[in-house]
């Protein structure tokens, strides 16, 4: 039952300060292994989310930019699944999928298609033509122009999607806990009028969006050393 | 239940509960008219939140847009609010600032603006300068060419953004009855008044209401649009991306 979170333990020196639910570091200091199972869920639901959105929307997208055709009718179920709210989905799957991991999962990966499908397709279409010509010049077959030549210089745009995608999602895992799937949402939720629980938990959230926001980056600056380069000179 | 809909098995009594007022044990009667008027809560809640978020990011990014300046903080801005999660936006607002509807409405405005500024700052970038010269050169003021010139030709973009916003802060108000103000996601949160039925009867409005709401900006946004460039966006089916490399025009 969601309404029956429970309300935790409040303990530690500061009581008057927790008494009046204000921001009390004293309490934070000695609670914060609260926050470490949520915080590590949250990452799960993030991560594994994600991975599947992007084979899924990765592999549709290069299904689609041969068969361009496929590209109008994949972006408007992409769509859909992307405006309805991911609140609203995690219950509308309950019926289906049951409490739990997956449920979240589900609904999560549903949101990121849309993101990540564009950017893919965006990333091939921007690859000059002229640039595709000389690959091809060179020999190169179709799926050699793909992999070595399209895939490598849409990187850029592929990541962003991915960046979006990600930031999003651990945004929407917030409201997994609805699902039954934990996560820092959760602990916000237990003791939402507490400002110490709040800004842990939230301040967890946001950040944890940023260092994933940050490895990507780290990880497209290493498979694109080429960019780097052609910057420096 | 109606009979007709017993097929649909939970989904079916959820569809009944969204039109048909029943009892709850303690009495208090839910679904039907009542579910009229959380949707209407809900449906004003946004409305006002969008109208707050769009008096303030519109103005600003067609001011940064047209001066050029300051056009990393209107796209970073966009990249830090989509990093903070609505549920911790919203409890920020309830333990900092307390419960009720204007905090609530704040804190979904301040969630709409950045996609509405991003937009409406790129939007206005993108026009061509060749087109702010020519209207120069015909002797409009600075003010004139935001007017006449720049905010026509980035409305459809500007809508993008709206739509966008409008569609989160749909999806996001449904998290209000945390902050005591009675939307529809009142059933969802308060499952022990509503029931199962009540709690998917209401997922079940509000994406239908997120999916309405999409399509119908969706339509204004083509409306909005100025014929020259529904001509040329034929030959380009994307959304302008921010990461797009600028690619010379012979």
């Amino acid at each position: 039952m969601i309404a029956q979170v429970q309300i935790q333990e409040r303990s530690g020196e500061d009581a008057s300060c927790i008494a009046d639910n204000g921001f009390c570091p004293g309490w934070i200091g000695d609670n914060l292994d609260r926050y470490v199972d949520p915080f590590f869920e949250h990452v799960y639901l993030t991560v594994v989310s994600v991975v599947i959105g992007f084979a899924i929307a990765f592999a549709l997208a290069l299904l689609s930019y041969r068969r361009r055709w496929l590209i109008p009718p994949v972006t408007q179920i992409t769509g859909i699944l992307y405006t309805v709210p991911s609140l609203a989905a995690f219950f509308l799957l309950l019926p289906l999928t049951g409490r739990g991991k997956t449920t979240a999962i589900v609904a999560l990966v549903a949101y990121s298609l849309l993101i990540i499908f564009r950017n893919v397709i965006a990333g091939l279409d921007n690859v000059p033509d002229d640039t595709k010509d000389a690959g091809r010049g060179m020999g190169l077959t179709d799926r050699q122009l793909l992999w070595r030549v399209e895939l490598p210089l849409a990187l850029p745009e592929i990541m962003a999607g991915l960046r979006i995608a990600t930031t999003t999602t651990v945004g929407l895992a917030t409201l997994a806990f609805f699902a039954g799937a934990g996560g820092l949402g959760g602990q916000i939720f237990a003791d939402i009028n507490f400002k110490s629980n709040v800004a842990v938990a939230g301040g967890a959230a946001v950040l944890l969006a940023f260092v994933l926001d940050g490895l990507i980056l780290l990880a497209q600056r290493a498979a694109t050393p080429w960019a780097r380069a052609r910057a420096t000179t | 239940m109606i009979d007709t809909l017993a097929f649909l098995g939970e989904f079916g009594d959820a569809v009944d509960f969204i039109f048909n007022t029943r009892e709850t044990r303690e009495g208090r009667e839910v679904g039907g008219s009542q579910f009229a008027e959380l949707t209407w809560t809900h449906v004003q809640l946004s409305v006002a939140a969008l109208a707050l978020a769009a008096a303030v990011a519109v103005p600003l990014g067609l001011v940064l847009g047209h001066t050029g300046r300051f056009g990393f903080l209107a796209i970073s801005v966009s990249n830090v609010g989509r990093a903070v999660p609505s549920l911790a936006l919203i409890a920020f607002f309830i333990a900092y600032l307390s419960v009720g509807f204007a905090n609530v409405m704040v804190a979904l405005a301040v969630l709409a603006i950045p996609p509405i500024l991003t937009n409406t700052y790129v939007g206005v970038r993108q026009v061509d300068p060749d087109t702010v010269d020519a209207a120069r050169g015909m002797g409009m003021t600075g003010g004139e060419i935001v007017r006449r010139v720049e905010l026509p030709l980035a409305l459809p973009l500007i809508f993008g953004g709206v739509k966008t916003s409008m569609v989160n802060v749909i999806a996001t108000a449904t998290i209000a009855p945390l902050a005591g103000v009675v939307t529809l996601g009142d059933p969802i949160i308060n499952v022990s008044t509503y029931g199962d039925a009540g709690r998917l009867g209401a997922a079940i409005a509000v994406a239908a209401l997120a999916v309405f709401t999409e399509v119908s900006l969706g339509a204004l946004q083509r409306a909005v649009t100025p014929r020259g460039l529904k001509l040329s966006a034929r030959r380009n089916r994307f959304p302008i991306s921010l990461t797009r490399r600028a690619r010379a025009t012979s």
